[in-house]
């Protein structure tokens, strides 16, 4: 079955949705992401969304459910590159991704993780 | 109003919603459809198709281009012979889920459609049909 690839970045996991994915395509990848907050020790995931022209209930549910899950394993997730369609869509659908923090880009997305991650150590 | 049946799908498994996903995103563009609402209507396909798939073992999905001069749209025809719904009321209402997601599926696809219709009772199946006007 295909797979996402998961990039250690330092501290920080990457994942690029690339294509339009299947159901069972978004649990693997939330189990994949589990494992390797883990194996990693990493602090921060990014998932890239940007390839996406919809999210649907489904994949709504999924990356809520990942920054969930990424918060108990004390690592936070920030979903990165949005398309304004898609936000409009979710909105009307009625999914405001609770729980789920938001950035422009990747790079807007890594900034936000590194405020997080050390206003936390600051604590 | 004039109909044509320009596709007809079977959906069984998670990766025949995708290839509703994609069969309606190209009708949508083949007629002009801004981004937004081909969007919207890819997206109410990917739950109705979904819901196929999760509540009835699956169905057929209908894509047919409609006409009332001077609109052009889109409808969508979901239909199956599954267990069908016993309290339409209740399975429309935001947040009611029988099968554990977030029981946005059909009030989302209501409210992403400029039409909806549900005609569905225990036992007979249930047929759902969207439109979206360009």
């Amino acid at each position: 079955m295909d797979r996402f690839p998961i990039l250690k970045l330092g501290e920080y996991l990457l994942v690029t949705i690339q294509f339009d994915m299947h159901d069972r395509l978004a649990i693997a990848l939330q189990d994949d992401l589990a494992e390797k907050i883990v194996a990693a020790r990493a602090k921060g995931v990014l998932i890239d969304i940007s390839a996406l022209d919809i999210v649907d209930s489904f994949i709504g549910r999924m990356l809520a459910q990942v920054a969930a899950m990424s918060r108990v394993l004390d690592a936070e997730t920030v979903v990165v590159g949005m398309r304004p369609a898609v936000a409009i869509t979710l909105v009307e659908l009625g999914l405001s991704l609770p729980g789920v923090r938001t950035a422009l880009n990747v790079e807007r997305g890594m900034e936000l993780l590194r405020e997080h991650i050390e206003a936390r150590r600051r604590r | 109003m004039t109909t044509s049946v320009v596709d007809e799908r079977q959906v069984r498994t998670p990766d025949d919603v995708v290839l509703v996903r994609q069969a309606v995103r190209q009708r949508a563009v083949d007629l002009g459809f801004n981004l937004v609402d081909q969007t919207k209507l890819v997206t109410a396909a990917s739950e109705l198709a979904r819901n196929l798939v999760q509540h009835a073992g699956g169905g057929v999905v209908r894509i047919e281009s409609i006409t009332d001069a001077p609109r052009r749209g889109l409808r969508l025809v979901f239909e199956d012979q599954g267990p069908g719904i016993d309290d339409i009321a209740l399975a429309m209402r935001d947040g009611y889920s029988t099968a554990g997601g977030l029981g946005l599926g059909l009030s989302g696809a209501k409210r992403l459609s400029n039409d909806f219709q549900i005609d569905s009772a225990p036992g007979q199946g249930t047929r759902i049909t969207i439109a979206r006007w360009r």
